[in-house]
């Protein structure tokens, strides 16, 4: 008999009855199909910052120098530590204790409003350390010279500027012998640095270096230091370096071997790790705003399909009435859903990688590949998800309760 | 030969306790294959519950209908969508094309739904349009149609299936005089070639079309008068 055949409505067929559908109101798609691409486009663009930022991270502390670690003190202030001094720094050099330490800096470091004639500019940091953080730290000179160790020796008040604090103080013009008052202590500026770039978050090239006697002299004191900044002799001894350096410190502190240290010492990785920690929550929450506009823009779409069968009643009812099956108009309903949530996801694919060739805030986004297919196929889930219930409402309509709509 | 439609005992009620409403109230009634009929009756009369009833489109709360031998009543939602669309063709008051759709296009719709093929489809469309005399109107769309043609396309929608039976529901109720001929022509035409025709009409002029008349009343029928030979009235 006629019922049991199995009636087969071409794919072909249901998809132009929905671009039909669509094409009837194009403001109307189009402005879904606006919502999902704001949503789509978001979750690319955003991800794309976060991750850029932690690119940006990993590139600054690349920019620390070449088998660098780094020795800061455990635990927060007003700990039981024993803080970190310039003769921990000093023991540090020791060509029979620790044979892979190629340099050891004590640095300290403390934020000054620098003045130079009429200009004030309050500097991040100042850096007082001695000559041997320089190529430690791959600072290069740009113009004048770097300080030496009788500058160190003789506590003489030199400072070397960073090419971004340079611009802000002298506006382009050679700051090499001029004064600068820190705090109001009068430096002598001798040197400016080669930029390393600027890393979005923390800008290298927004600093002062002078010589740690000087700065120890006349602003933070002769107490502690805030990190030693130790280069190994080669890439390949840097953990050899890292015990070397725990033993003198242990030593020193008096730490006894089953006592948890109260420093650290850190290799860029691991600085790496601990930073890409923090960015990742940062990505994260990008991520989930991003997110939240593509839902909003998923209820758009359930919202503008809602609109589109009240109004299409009528024209169900008839489709029913001449044999169409709940399947084929559920399947009708549900292609032009997916296809608003396809097209807006292709666009905001576009609009969301154009986006990422922007520097935004600082940062040069970072375009995931997986963010892409994940956006766009959570698009398209998106259509099945938020037509289906406007899709079912449509093909659960009785026939003659459709017809008789007006 | 078969009868097309055979009706016994059919009840259809609406509502329930204080609000029951009794539309149908015990309806027999057996057409023919080929046959011409005529439903008529007062508004209210419960003649649009029985052509609901008869075009699969309502269930009846008791009794039983069978469509070309099949019984109805066992059949479920999606087995009701295919018998409307092979068994039934359908001509409404309204015309109910779907709009901003091209006349050959609304004529193809049922085709579709049936899984015919594009090429065959067309074809099929193209004689049905020619039938009643609008292949020159294929491109049209509703809103570009006079009453009178968009009934026309309509009706070859209806039958472009090859159905049991075309059901038509007032299909003049909308149109003037002149479109009215027309339409009825088409009608006549088809029931000269065999089609089985249920038409719903207050008009008595549109009935005597018809060859056979039935008139509804209260849920029941009333009269069953034949042009060749009056039956008498049945209770």
């Amino acid at each position: 008999m006629a019922q049991d055949g199995s009636p087969d409505v071409k794919t072909g067929e249901v998809l132009r009855f929905a671009l039909r559908g669509l094409a009837a109101n194009k403001l109307r798609s189009g402005l879904t199909t606006l919502g999902i691409m704001i949503g789509v486009a978001a979750v690319i663009l955003l991800v794309a910052v976060g991750s850029g930022a932690s690119a940006s991270i990993e590139q600054s502390i690349a920019g620390l120098g070449t088998n660098v670690l780094t020795v800061s003190r455990a635990g927060g202030q007003g700990s039981t530590a024993r803080p970190l001094t310039v003769e921990d720094a000093k023991a540090l050099v020791d060509p029979l204790g620790a044979p892979d330490v190629k340099a050891s800096s004590p640095v300290v470091s403390t934020p000054v409003t620098a003045v130079s004639g009429g200009t004030s500019y309050d500097v991040p940091q100042l850096i007082g350390t001695n000559p041997e953080y320089f190529s430690t730290s791959n600072s290069a000179v740009a113009s004048g010279s770097l300080f030496t160790a009788d500058d160190v020796s003789f506590g003489r008040k030199v400072l070397v500027l960073g090419p971004t604090t340079a611009q802000e103080l002298f506006a382009g013009a050679d700051p090499v012998g001029e004064q600068v008052l820190l705090d109001n202590i009068q430096f002598t500026v001798i040197g400016v640095l080669q930029s390393k770039g600027s890393s979005g978050l923390a800008n290298a090239d927004d600093t002062a270096i002078a010589p740690l006697t000087a700065v120890q002299n006349s602003l933070t004191g002769y107490g502690q230091v805030n990190q030693i900044l130790v280069q190994s002799t080669s890439a390949d001894s840097m953990s050899a370096a890292q015990a070397e350096i725990t033993a003198i410190l242990s030593a020193r502190h008096r730490i006894a071997a089953n006592q948890t240290p109260d420093f650290r010492v850190l290799s860029q990785e691991q600085l790496l790790a601990t930073r890409t920690t923090a960015t990742e929550t940062f990505t994260v929450l990008l991520a989930s705003v991003a997110a939240i506009s593509l839902l909003v823009g998923g209820i758009g779409v359930t919202n503008i399909m809602l609109v589109t069968v009240t109004e299409r009643i009528r024209e169900i009812g008839i489709r029913k009435a001449i044999g169409a099956t709940r399947g084929v108009i559920l399947g009708q309903f549900l292609t032009e859903a997916t296809l608003l949530s396809l097209f807006g996801g292709a666009l905001g694919v576009a609009a969301g990688v154009v986006g990422s060739q922007f520097t935004i805030a600082g940062i040069t986004p970072v375009v995931v590949p997986g963010s892409i297919f994940l956006a766009f196929g959570v698009s398209a889930l998106i259509g099945l998800f938020f037509g289906s219930y406007p899709a079912g409402r449509a093909a659960s309509l009785r026939p003659i309760e459709a017809l008789r709509h007006d | 030969m078969n009868p097309v439609i055979e009706v016994t005992a059919l009840h259809k009620t609406y509502g329930t306790g204080e609000t029951e409403v009794h539309a149908l109230r015990g309806v027999d009634l057996t057409v023919w294959s080929g046959e011409y009929l005529a439903i008529m009756g007062a508004s209210g009369s419960g003649k649009s519950t029985l052509l609901n009833v008869l075009g699969c489109l309502d269930v009846p709360t008791r009794g039983t209908y069978k469509l070309d031998g099949i019984d109805v009543g066992d059949l479920n939602e999606r087995q009701l969508s295919l018998v409307r669309n092979r068994k039934i063709g359908f001509v409404f008051q309204s015309y109910n094309l779907v709009p901003r759709t091209s006349a050959l296009s609304n004529v193809e719709l049922p085709l579709i739904y049936a899984g015919v093929g594009r090429r065959e489809r067309r074809k099929r469309a193209v004689a049905a349009l020619e039938m009643v005399g609008l292949a020159d109107r294929s491109g049209h769309k509703p809103n570009q149609l006079s009453g009178g043609q968009q009934q026309r396309v309509a009706l070859a929608r209806a039958l472009v299936t090859g159905p049991a039976m075309v059901l038509a529901d007032e299909p003049t109720g909308n149109l003037d005089s002149e479109s009215t001929d027309e339409v009825l022509a088409v009608f006549d035409r088809l029931n000269r070639i065999g089609r089985t025709i249920v038409m719903i009409t207050h008009e008595d002029h549109v009935a005597g079309r018809a060859a056979r008349t039935v008139r509804v009343s209260d849920g029941q029928i009333v009269e069953d008068t034949s042009r060749w030979h009056r039956t008498g009235a049945l209770t």
